[in-house]
């Protein structure tokens, strides 16, 4: 049993996690201006900006990857201009599946923050400005130290969601070993060349650590909400 | 001097109002702003503090806050606002809720030792009482030395003995540190017994400005004393009707003539006076 798990090519697992983590790093770092502003702003513009970012929970990842496809080839604007300035290609690379990540997990990053900045009583944020803070102090220095579940479930979230992503990566990165070869892809083709045991294994692995990932996360919460639900 | 000459139009449960307030406060007055819900006193106290539009004009002194041109952005006017709800930082311990404002720490100290908070200067804020939140919150909005210090409903929301423990110390803070203090209130012995001005407002109007005791006192011609009350509830007994009335916290029956009756709507406000007696206080 051992052996066969000592044995076996790690190399995809990796390769997610590798993924998961620099995606989630980046949208960590842009979602929260944006979940700001959504969380603060009453204009006209933010109905259109929360349709544009839920985009990806409603369309079929082959839709996304398709056009993140066209957007970044060679023959794209984009794609070209990478490539002839930094001679880089955008596509059927690791940096390619981090792009597409990028798009396709952001609802997952900024919903949460959204909501839990909403969740903040305005009046503590007013506090702060009346108190002489800017809007930017006020947002590092009282707004997110108030949201640390959100921020947890945000960050959870859209790692495992990015760990758990097939279609788009499979159109966008295709199945280079090392490369674009995640998880999720290495099973689909497992399966496909009938190698049941291994997508087997491969699967209960995905499934143990999904599970564990989620579970602490709703055990964090459940603490956090005691902890504050104390003596009043 | 604060001078404030402002238009607004709100949005209320009862439709659009216009809030209309032309008043000037002294420094140092202790202003106790009262009225009926929905009347604009919170709409009032939010556009001093720049934390809503309006038209017009506000000028502490010779600055000004607002006019055709200028709104004064919330940072840069220095005032200091205690909210019903404490609207305490949780991240933060009691004293790091006080120097997150100002870095100040004999400040942050003198106000914790008015309050009879010193001991608890390491607490986390969520593990406190409501009396105790409003007192952090107290301190935390003289924390900027305000000239102006604003207060909605501060205590409305804490017992009776609690309050007035936070009565003295209101007043003790509004002298030490001579603020201009303009608070919300419903409770007419607050009132009476920390301002020195009352200003009532109706559907975004002023509708009675004045003294504590010209405003509060429903006493007109001879009467001995007045009570305003509530009507409960008529019960007929044999010739006559004995009327219930809610006053303040208690409930007292008067009898009343068949005459007197045909005037009176349960459920209305009525004014219970009595001329030509006199009464024992035991």
């Amino acid at each position: 049993m051992f052996d066969t798990l000592l044995s076996m090519n790690y190399e995809p697992f990796f390769l997610s996690f590798k993924l998961a983590s620099i995606t989630t790093f980046i949208l960590f770092v842009l979602s929260i201006p944006l979940a700001w502003f959504l969380s603060q702003t009453s204009s006209k513009s933010k109905p259109m900006l929360e349709a544009l970012t839920a985009l990806p929970i409603v369309l079929p990842p082959s839709v996304i990857g398709f056009y993140i496809l066209i957007a970044l080839s060679q023959n794209s604007p984009i794609g070209s201009f990478f490539e002839n300035t930094f001679g880089i290609k955008l596509v059927f690379n690791f940096t390619s599946l981090v792009i597409a990540s990028c798009f396709y997990s952001l609802p997952f990053m900024v919903q949460p923050l959204q909501a839990g900045f909403e969740n903040i009583n305005k009046n503590i944020l007013e506090a702060s400005y009346i108190g002489g803070k800017s809007r930017f102090e006020t947002l590092f220095k009282v707004a997110l130290p108030n949201i640390k579940p959100a921020i947890l479930t945000a960050i959870v979230v859209t790692f495992a969601h990015t760990v758990g992503e097939f279609g788009v990566v499979l159109m966008v990165g295709g199945s280079i070993p090392g490369e674009t070869k995640v998880a999720s892809v290495a099973i689909y083709e497992m399966v496909e060349i009938m190698d049941y045991s291994l997508a087997h294994r491969y699967s209960a692995i995905m499934l143990t650590m999904s599970f564990l990932v989620l579970l602490s996360v709703y055990i964090f919460n459940a603490k956090h909400k005691n902890k504050f639900a104390g003596i009043h | 001097m604060l001078s404030i000459n402002i238009n607004k139009t709100l949005h209320g449960s009862s439709g659009e109002m216009d809030l209309d307030i032309n008043i000037k406060i002294k420094e140092h007055d202790f202003v106790a702003l009262t009225g009926e819900s929905g009347s604009g006193k919170t709409t009032l106290l939010r556009t001093l503090a720049g934390l809503d539009d309006a038209k017009g004009k506000i000028l502490l002194g010779n600055d000004v806050w607002l006019d055709s041109k200028i709104n004064l952005a919330v940072q840069k006017r220095q005032i200091g606002f205690v909210f019903q709800d404490y609207a305490l930082f949780e991240n933060m311990n009691v004293e790091e809720n006080l120097l997150f404002i100002n870095k100040d720490k004999d400040l942050a100290s003198k106000l914790l030792n008015i309050t009879e908070l010193s001991a608890l200067k390491k607490r986390a804020v969520t593990t406190l009482s409501g009396g105790q939140k409003q007192r952090i919150s107290l301190c935390r909005a003289l924390m900027n030395r305000p000239k102006l210090l604003l207060m909605d409903e501060p205590l409305s929301a804490l017992d009776p003995k609690m309050r007035e423990k936070l009565q003295n110390e209101i007043l003790i803070l509004h002298k030490e540190f001579k603020t201009t203090t303009i608070m919300v209130s419903h409770d007419p012995s607050e009132i009476y017994k920390l301002s020195n001005r009352v200003i009532v407002l109706n559907k975004g109007k002023v509708i009675n400005d004045g003294s504590p005791k010209d405003v509060l006192l429903k006493t007109t011609g001879s009467a001995k004393f007045s009570f305003e009350g509530k009507l409960l509830e008529i019960i007929k007994a044999d010739v006559i009707y004995i009327a219930v009335i809610s006053i303040g916290q208690q409930i007292v029956e008067v009898a009343v003539s068949q005459e007197e009756m045909k005037n009176l709507t349960i459920g209305n406000t009525v004014n219970l006076s009595t001329k030509a007696f006199t009464p024992n206080i035991k």
